[in-house]
């Protein structure tokens, strides 16, 4: 199945896109896609214990399930205000 | 005007004003955050804010939430702008009003304050001699004590 990874602020610029669409087995959890993108892009892979992570625009757990066609997306710390 | 807002536009703090507006209220307490010049030492150019918009209103209809949920008289409205903002420009605006003014100005501060925790947003600053992404809290909106301290800096 295929999940839309989408990338902000750094992991963004060090991915080098903002969505990718990824290829993932089933029964992929949040983290599992985490650690298949991070394996394919080593720079971002200092981020993983400072990432948060969402599915489909909620905030979600590194261990929840995604489906084919969802958005997953990983966020490095935040500094809005 | 909506209660909540990302949005690349000018923010209008007096449009704002009138989103809490109402008859039971006695105090309205209003925040503007404003693009500084100096950031550690850097003499900055200019900011760009990058959003993860539909998660970041989100984000900020839940502090709405959390915010009734503690002072349930209230009425606070939150916009964020995102893009490029020069110094002086104000980056998010906060209204809150009540019946009294202690509410509002506690309801003011912690708006903030959990917007700084977990609001998708990024601030990337551009200065003399380079360009850096900040980056502050790791967004959790269920750390009960990244709340805890919000709350309690809204309201010592």
């Amino acid at each position: 199945m295929q999940v839309n990874v989408r990338l902000f602020a750094r992991l963004r610029e060090l991915v080098g896109d903002s969505a990718l669409p990824r290829e993932v087995a089933d029964g992929a959890t949040v983290d599992s896609v985490w650690r298949s993108l991070a394996a394919d892009y080593p720079s971002i892979a200092p981020y993983a214990a400072s990432i948060s992570c969402a599915v489909n625009a909620d905030y979600a757990k590194r261990s929840t399930p995604v489906s084919d066609g969802d958005e997953v997306a990983f966020l490095p710390p935040v500094s809005g205000g | 005007m909506r209660q909540t807002l990302i949005t690349n536009n000018v923010l209008d703090p007096n449009e704002l004003l009138t989103v809490v507006y109402g008859p039971a209220v006695g105090g309205v307490t209003s925040f503007l955050g404003v693009v500084r010049e100096q950031n550690q030492g850097r003499r900055v150019l200019h900011l760009v804010y990058e959003a993860y918009t539909p998660l970041a209103e989100r984000a900020l209809t839940r502090i709405v939430d959390e915010a009734r949920a503690q002072w349930p008289e209230l009425m606070i409205g939150i916009h964020h702008r995102i893009g490029q903002l020069a110094i002086g420009e104000a980056s998010v605006a906060i209204a809150a009003a009540s019946p009294h003014r202690t509410d509002a100005f506690a309801a003011c501060r912690y708006a903030i304050e959990r917007i700084k925790q977990i609001v998708p947003i990024w601030k990337h600053e551009f200065f003399e001699g380079g360009d850096v992404w900040i980056e502050g809290a790791t967004a959790d909106p269920e750390d009960a004590t990244a709340k805890d301290t919000a709350m309690r800096i809204a309201c010592r």
